[in-house]
Order: C-alpha cells, then structure tokens, then sequence
C-alpha cells in the first residue's frame, strides 16, 4: 500500500515538471510540424492556405540543401575530431603534476564561458582580420601573404572557432576520467613491459573511450545547432552554410515560414539519423 | 636466479625519510615475507626494489648486476598488486598474455603460454571472460597468472590476499606457497598478517618505521625475538610482558611469556589473578586474566576443556626455559 501511495504521490509531484518539459518541446514541435504544409508568406499575404507536400519537396529539391547538410557534417566531424583529439592530450599533460597546475586548469577552461557571439567576434576581428588581426602580423612577420581567413578558409575558421570553444568541455570530461584511473594499473602495465605509447594505446585510451563516448554525444547535439559563430562571420557566405543556417535564411531572409518549417523538420530527421548512428557505434561503450 | 641485494638503500618523500640506510640479502629461490605494522614502509621497499620508485641512495643489486637505474620492466621481476590491477577492458586471456604481447612474442607461442599458466591456476574456463565477471580469488589467480608468464627472476606480491575474505585467504595462501614449491622462483611477499608471515615464509623481515628489526626464520624469530618490538609482533596471541618485580626477578627490565607457555590452576602457581573474558575456540581456550601489577590482562593458552569462569581467582606459572628476558633498551638477553 505504501509504495502505491507513495507512487502516485511522486507522479504528482512530477507531473509539474513533466507538463512544462512536454509543452516545452511538444507546442515548437507541433507548430513546425503545422507550418511545414502551409504557404506562410507573412510579408506577401499571410497564410495562404495547405500545400501538401510542396514545402518538404522544395526545400530539397533546392540548390542550397544538400551542400548545407554536407557542411553540416563538416564541421560536425572536424570539431569533433580536433576537440577530441587535443583534448585527450590537453587532459593527459594537465593530469601531470605541474606548478601552478589550478590556474592553468582554470585558465583551460575559461573559453567554455565565453558566448559564442562574443567569441567568434573576437576571433573574427582579433585574429583573422586580414589587416589587423594577429594571425596577419604573424605571417607578415614571417614574409608571408596574410590568409584571408573567412573568405579563403571559411570553413576552417568556423571549424577552428568552434573547437575553441568546445576544447574545455572535452579536456574537462576526459580528465576527470583520466583523474579516476587507478595508478597501479599503469604501473602493472609499466612493469610488464609497456613503453610509454604503448600504456597509453592499452591503458589509457580505453579506459577513456566511455568518456569519448560522452563528448561525442553531447557535443554532437549542440554542434548540429551552431548559428551565432556563422552569423557573425560568415554570415553564411562562403560555403558555410549549414542546415540550421538555410533554415534561417529561409524563414527571416525569405520570409517564408513555411519553407523554413519543413527544412527544420528535416533538421529533425537528420540529427536523428545521426544520433541513432552514433548510439549504434558508440553505444556498445557505454554499458561495458 | 633471483638474487636481490638491497645496500644501504634510504628512500625519502621530500623531506620525510620512510626508510633509512637499510642492507638486505635475500637468496635465490627464498620466499620472503616484509612484515610490520601500517605504515612503516613495507610496500614503499617492494616498490623500489620493483623499481617504481627510485631510491634515494644506496644501490639495489639482482643478480650480481646494479640494477639501480635499471627501469622496473627490465628488471625481470614480476609485481603481484593488491588491487590486483588488471587490465578491465582486456579478457582473461589478453590480460595474461600482455607481458608477453610486449616482449614481442607471437601468437602461438603466447597462447601455449597462457593456457599453461591458466591450467596451473584453474583459470581456463574463464580466459574469454572480462576481470569484471570474476570473482575477488579468480582475478587473484588472474594476476598471478600474468606474472608467472613472464618467468620473472622473483615475484614481488604486495598483500595480496588482503581483499579476500578468511577462507579464500587461506586457501589462496596454500596455492601460493604451493607455486612457491613448484616454481621454486624467489619470492617477496608483503603483508601485515603475522600468520601469513609464520605460515608462507623461509625467511621473515620484520619492519618497523623503515628499521629492519630482525631478520631470521619463523622458528627463529618466534624462539628468539632480538628484541621486545619482534617478540610482541610475532605469535598470536600476543606474547605478554611484564615489568617491575616480575622482571626483577629474573634480572630484567621486562620479561615476556606467550600464551602458550603459561600454565593455569585453581590451586596453586607463581602469580594469582582474577579470569576475566574467556574465549572458547573449541580446540584451545583463550583466558584474559587480570593480575594485579600487570597493566593489560595476560593471555594464557589453554587447552578446549577448561572449567574456569568469570571471576574465578587462578593461579599461572611460566614455563622456566620459555621466558624471554629484555633489558631497559627492549633488548633481548641472552
Ligand atoms: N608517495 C608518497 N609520498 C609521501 N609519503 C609517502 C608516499 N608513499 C608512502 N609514503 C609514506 O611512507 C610511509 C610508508 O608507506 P608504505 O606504503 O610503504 O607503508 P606500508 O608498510 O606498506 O603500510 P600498509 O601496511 O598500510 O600498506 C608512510 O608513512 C607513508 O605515509
Ligand atoms: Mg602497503
């Protein structure tokens, strides 16, 4: 009787937070879904009625689609790659006792603070200006033409932007896990005969996947989003335009919400697709 | 072989010396056990012979060659940790095999290797399971297995067993005596278990504070204690000690007798006190007599049938040839 009771009583108690959550996804999810058949021009009359089909067609059948979704992919995989990588590293060389090892820790995970906004303008203008940023002095110092980052490498620069900010959060999770390796595990393993590569190629790194795991799958989520990074820069110029940035670009530079609507539902089915991928392949890690 | 030669090794952290200037032999094919108290260096000792630390000075020989600034992989001794360290992510198999994985052997060889090793230790219907899936004695056996692989001169353990519950320790510490006999390999084995130590051991080194206090046999050292630190330390249950006219009496400062060596009567004896717990443990009883004089009860040993009750008045006598006498500075006299 006790559990009965006390189970209807959380469902209560929970019911606020589930309501709220449900509306929370539930009314946007719903209301693309209805604005996705419509012909909704708000500057050229407004609702013009149901179309089927038409939106979902257009909207890939456009020019912009798919070049959109490989940029997506783009600079998905190549953050992932890059915060991945010199995070693993970044966590190794922290997890050394070093002096003054809280500020440099601090000071790592500093860029994870700043907005997104504020950094890509800060990119943008302090380092990537052809004429002023730092990267210009720096390959004028050494003879060099400056590179005109956004324009010539704006895929690059979207991606290195992005890493950047990213970095901290990898280095984070994969050095709390490096931080819970038992110690005698490197050392059985340094007495077995394992050089320095090779701990960390049969020690370390496994004993790390769970926490790529985690970062590959959070982070994926959030880098399907980006928009102010490309906005800012970009501004979608380039080959930078990424789904979200389409979608954008339909709804408020085209005014047609309906086009947009059925790209966001896209949008939906593709981070989907590569959330169900990623759970296949990276899954397998997570209940070892 | 397996001959270690530790010489005027000191080890410090910072500014705290663990172990000061320390010499010790140990012969090849010996099963040597480091006892002592918490924390009075013994893991800190099997590391740097290991060579996971280094020391501070002094020089480490195996062998006959300086293996002082050798690194701990080539030094041909395999560690035995406990927490077992196995590798979790590997099988059974792959974690026995890796020391041999590393020194490059092929795949034939190394697996003629681990299922020797697995059926010496009863391991091989586990090699395809995780250490996860096993239980505490078999990832026990499993860590072994990865040091017997490897033919190392001499196995260092650091208290093995000490995650493993009373029957399994026993058991186990049958098993290892039993490889000790088969493989006649030197062995160095840490532990704070006195009975560990009487049981397993050729040669017992009793440590305290990073002070070699006795090396000798189990025999020796339970016969003649060098000293009151060793006498109390080894023997269970506890040699008692008594001071002032007790010990006057036989020109000492302090004089011990075990348990054992104490005889009990409702009658008559040399000393009179009052039982107070009495353990019954079947074969033998334990009293824990009050003596007036004596500031902790004394011990005696008795045999399982014994009438005596709480509060009763008994009267013990030593065994003459059984006493050991200590002098002012805790030192035995001969
Ligand atoms: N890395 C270290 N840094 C500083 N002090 C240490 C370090 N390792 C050990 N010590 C100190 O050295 C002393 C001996 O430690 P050790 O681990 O050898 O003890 P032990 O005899 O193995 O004890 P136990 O039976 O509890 O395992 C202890 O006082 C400990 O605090
Ligand atoms: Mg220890």
């Amino acid at each position: 009787m006790a559990t009965q009771h006390s189970r209807s009583a959380a469902r209560i108690m929970m019911a606020p937070a589930v309501v709220l959550l449900l509306g929370w996804m539930l009314v946007p999810l719903t209301m693309t879904l209805y604005f996705s058949f419509k012909k909704y021009l708000p500057l050229r009359g407004g609702d013009l009625g149901w179309v089927g089909f038409d939106n979902y067609v257009r909207f890939v059948s456009s020019s912009a689609f798919w070049p959109s979704v490989q940029t997506t992919l783009v600079i998905v995989g190549g953050v992932l790659l890059i915060t991945i990588i010199l995070g693993v590293l970044l966590s190794i060389l922290l997890d050394q006792p070093m002096w003054g090892q809280g500020i440099v820790r601090i000071l790592v995970i500093a860029p994870f603070f700043v907005m997104p906004t504020v950094s890509a303008l800060v990119w943008k203008n302090m380092f990537m200006d052809p004429v002023n940023g730092l990267f210009a002095h720096l390959w004028e110092a050494f003879g060099a033409q400056p590179v005109e980052w956004l324009s010539d490498a704006s895929l690059l620069s979207i991606i290195i932007i992005v890493s950047w900010q990213w970095l901290p959060f990898a280095t984070l999770i994969l050095l709390t896990a490096i931080q819970s390796l038992d110690s005698e595990q490197l050392e059985a393993a340094e007495m077995d005969g394992a050089p320095p590569l090779a701990r960390f190629g049969f020690i370390i790194l496994p004993h790390l996947s769970r926490a790529i795991t985690i970062v590959i799958l959070i982070q994926t989520i959030f880098l399907l989003a980006i928009f102010a990074e490309i906005f800012v820069t970009t501004g979608g110029a380039f080959g930078t335009r990424t789904l979200t940035y389409l979608i954008f670009q339909r709804v408020l530079e085209s005014q047609n919400v309906g086009l947009g609507s059925a790209g966001g539902v896209y949008a939906i089915i593709l981070a989907n697709i590569v959330a169900i991928f990623l759970m296949r392949i990276v899954g397998k890690n997570l209940d070892a | 072989m397996g001959q270690i030669t530790l010489n005027q090794i000191t080890k410090s952290f910072g500014d705290v010396q663990v172990i000061p200037p320390l010499d010790l032999q140990i012969n090849d094919g010996e099963f040597v056990v480091f006892v002592g108290p918490s924390g009075c260096g013994k893991s800190t000792l099997l590391r740097l012979i290991a060579g996971l630390e280094d020391v501070s000075s002094g020089a480490i020989d195996i062998d006959g060659t300086d293996a002082t600034e050798i690194p701990p992989a080539k030094r041909g001794l395999a560690m035995v940790f406990q927490s077992y360290a196995l590798y979790p992510h590997m099988s059974v198999r792959k974690n026995i095999a890796f020391p041999l994985r590393m020194a490059g052997l092929d795949k034939a060889a190394q697996d003629a290797k681990v299922d020797a090793a697995a059926k010496v230790l009863n391991l091989t219907d586990y090699l395809d399971r995780r250490p996860g899936q096993l239980s505490g004695g078999q990832r026990q056996r499993v860590a072994i297995g990865r040091a017997i692989v490897r033919e190392p001169a001499a196995f260092l353990f650091d208290e093995p067993l000490s995650n493993l519950d009373a029957a399994l320790r026993v058991n186990m510490r049958l098993e290892i005596s039993e490889l000790h006999q088969s493989l006649k390999t030197t062995m160095i084995y840490v532990t704070h278990d006195q009975v560990e130590a009487m049981t397993m051991a050729d040669k017992i080194v009793v440590l305290q504070a990073g002070v070699i206090e006795q090396v000798g046999s189990p025999l020796e050292l339970y016969h003649t204690p060098r000293n009151r630190f060793v006498a109390g330390f080894i023997g269970s249950p506890k040699m008692n000690f008594f001071m002032g006219a007790f010990a006057s009496e036989y020109n000492a400062a302090t004089i011990g007798v075990r348990p054992e060596h104490l005889s009990v009567s409702h009658t008559d004896g040399k000393w009179s006190g009052k039982v107070g717990v009495s353990e019954h443990l079947g074969s033998d009883t334990f009293l824990y007599v009050e003596v007036d004089g004596v500031s902790e009860p004394v011990t005696v040993r008795s045999t399982g049938e014994v009438g005596f009750r709480h509060g009763d008045t008994v009267h013990l006598t030593p065994d003459p040839d059984k006493i050991h006498r200590f002098d002012n500075q805790g030192l035995r006299i001969q």
